[in-house]
């Protein structure tokens, strides 16, 4: 049986799934699902193929979706998805991930939470949100949000999470206490460059070897780490900006990663000198390789926001970027070169790819 | 027993619920609360920690905007409209 490329493309007025050819060269737009909700973040259980996608309405509020037909029908639930009466209000869901042991949301206001049941009802990781630096957390532009969640391949109790402008945090004992994971990491809006917490990072992913070897985009530079985060070195140089919201990694190869700089947080946030670029490392960071070949070279004014960028599982390996003005780029071959997939969606939030049987 | 209409982009929410229905409560609270035994979930969409009904969502009793405390007399007819706002 032929495999099928999916693409969920998550946007600011609804789901879209795009359903691809097995070359990976013609796709065939589904949508607006889930309502036309905006939606910042899908995930998919591999074993029954069930789409599940993360947002929140202005008027009913967060929401975890569920399709178990490609998106045909849809159910919603946010049971549990709350700080309680006397709590915050949950604006929306800014992320979902299947961990080994449970469903995982992050919300904003920024906290955790978990669900046993495939994202039906959802408790509250209390342990994150009682950490002792909790009540001087400070949001970013896009509100104070936990928008990453990166669980340990193997080890259920073990995690990080980052959140904006906060920081990357460490559990090791399945979310009752949580560890600061910012050294190295520069904060250059702050007096002390290098505080404890408080820094914004915009994405923080794993290797493929999983384990210890992360990597993060932050608004303050591109980072490294072979100890789970303990220390981080910067790994910027060789890129045109510090600045940029994606960040992915090569499903088998540990050293390859690509990232979209943007030309800064004060000079528009859109791809430097209006020339569209994809960069890729295949050594950790040590050097970086520019791709614009396919994608607009001019008066190309471009974002692309924190999880609007992914990697399928084919090899060559299918790199996906959406744009916060609604055109959508792929390459199947490794980022090398590029061609457009969809145009005119709404603002992208969002992009998963992925393979079916 | 109060007479309730739901709006559109509620009930697409959920595909079986009824454009109007009858719901009870001495409080919009307690009609909240009864709706959702009628159609499950539909509390989370129109209530938010507090408790209070959610910003952008107006709930009019007999009319008159209301609150998750105002009382509710037998035989009003509730509105739930959301607000006119996004873009």
């Amino acid at each position: 049986m032929a495999q099928r490329n999916v693409l969920l493309v998550g946007t600011r007025k609804g789901l879209f799934v795009l359903d691809g050819d097995g070359d990976r060269r013609s796709w065939k737009v589904r949508g607006p699902l889930c309502d036309g909700w905006p939606i910042h973040d899908t995930a998919t259980d591999p074993a029954s193929g069930a789409i599940l996608a993360a947002g929140g309405s202005p008027w009913y509020g967060p929401a975890v979706w569920r399709s178990d037909d490609l998106g045909e029908t849809w159910t919603h639930s946010s049971e549990g998805l709350t700080y309680g009466d006397d709590g915050p209000k949950i604006a929306t869901a800014w992320n979902i991930t299947r961990g080994t042991d449970a469903l995982y949301a992050g919300v904003q206001p920024a906290g955790l939470f978990r669900s046993t049941d495939d994202g039906t009802t959802w408790s509250h990781v209390e342990g994150l949100t009682n950490h002792p630096t909790r009540p001087d957390w400070q949001p970013g532009a896009g509100g104070l949000c936990l928008h990453s969640i990166v669980p340990h391949p193997t080890d259920a109790k073990r995690m990080w999470v980052g959140i904006s402008a906060v920081g990357a945090f460490e559990t090791t004992d399945g979310g009752q206490t949580w560890e600061t994971r910012n050294k190295g990491v520069r904060a250059d809006f702050y007096p002390d460059k290098y505080p404890e917490f408080g820094q914004c990072v915009h994405k923080l992913v794993m290797a493929a070897d999983g384990g210890t070897h992360l990597y993060q985009q932050n608004h303050c530079g591109v980072y490294r780490s072979s100890d789970g985060g303990r220390q981080w070195e910067e790994i910027t140089t060789g890129l045109p900006s510090q600045f940029g919201f994606p960040m992915v990694v090569h499903p088998r190869d540990p050293q390859t990663v690509w990232t979209i700089p943007l030309n800064g947080d004060d000079r528009g946030r859109y791809m430097p000198d209006a020339s569209a670029a994809v960069w890729r490392t295949h050594d950790a960071g040590d050097t970086w390789v520019r791709s614009g070949d396919g994608l607009p070279q001019e008066e190309a004014y471009l974002g692309v926001l924190r999880e609007a960028m992914a990697t399928d599982r084919n090899d060559p390996v299918g790199v996906y970027f959406g744009t916060s003005t609604g055109q959508l780029y792929g390459s199947v071959d490794e980022g090398r070169s590029w061609s457009l997939v969809a145009d005119n969606l709404p603002a992208i939030w969002s992009v998963e790819a992925v393979s079916l049987a | 027993m109060a007479d309730v209409r739901l709006p559109r982009s509620l009930i697409a929410l959920f595909p079986d619920a009824p454009r109007r229905l009858e719901a009870d409560g001495a409080t919009v609270q307690e009609l909240i609360d009864d709706l959702d035994r009628h159609v499950p979930g539909l509390r989370n969409r129109l209530v938010d920690a507090g408790p209070a009904i959610r910003t952008h969502i107006n709930v009019f009793v007999a009319g008159e905007r209301a609150t998750l405390s105002t009382p509710i007399p037998d035989g009003a007819v509730i509105h739930i409209i959301p607000a006119v706002s996004g873009g």
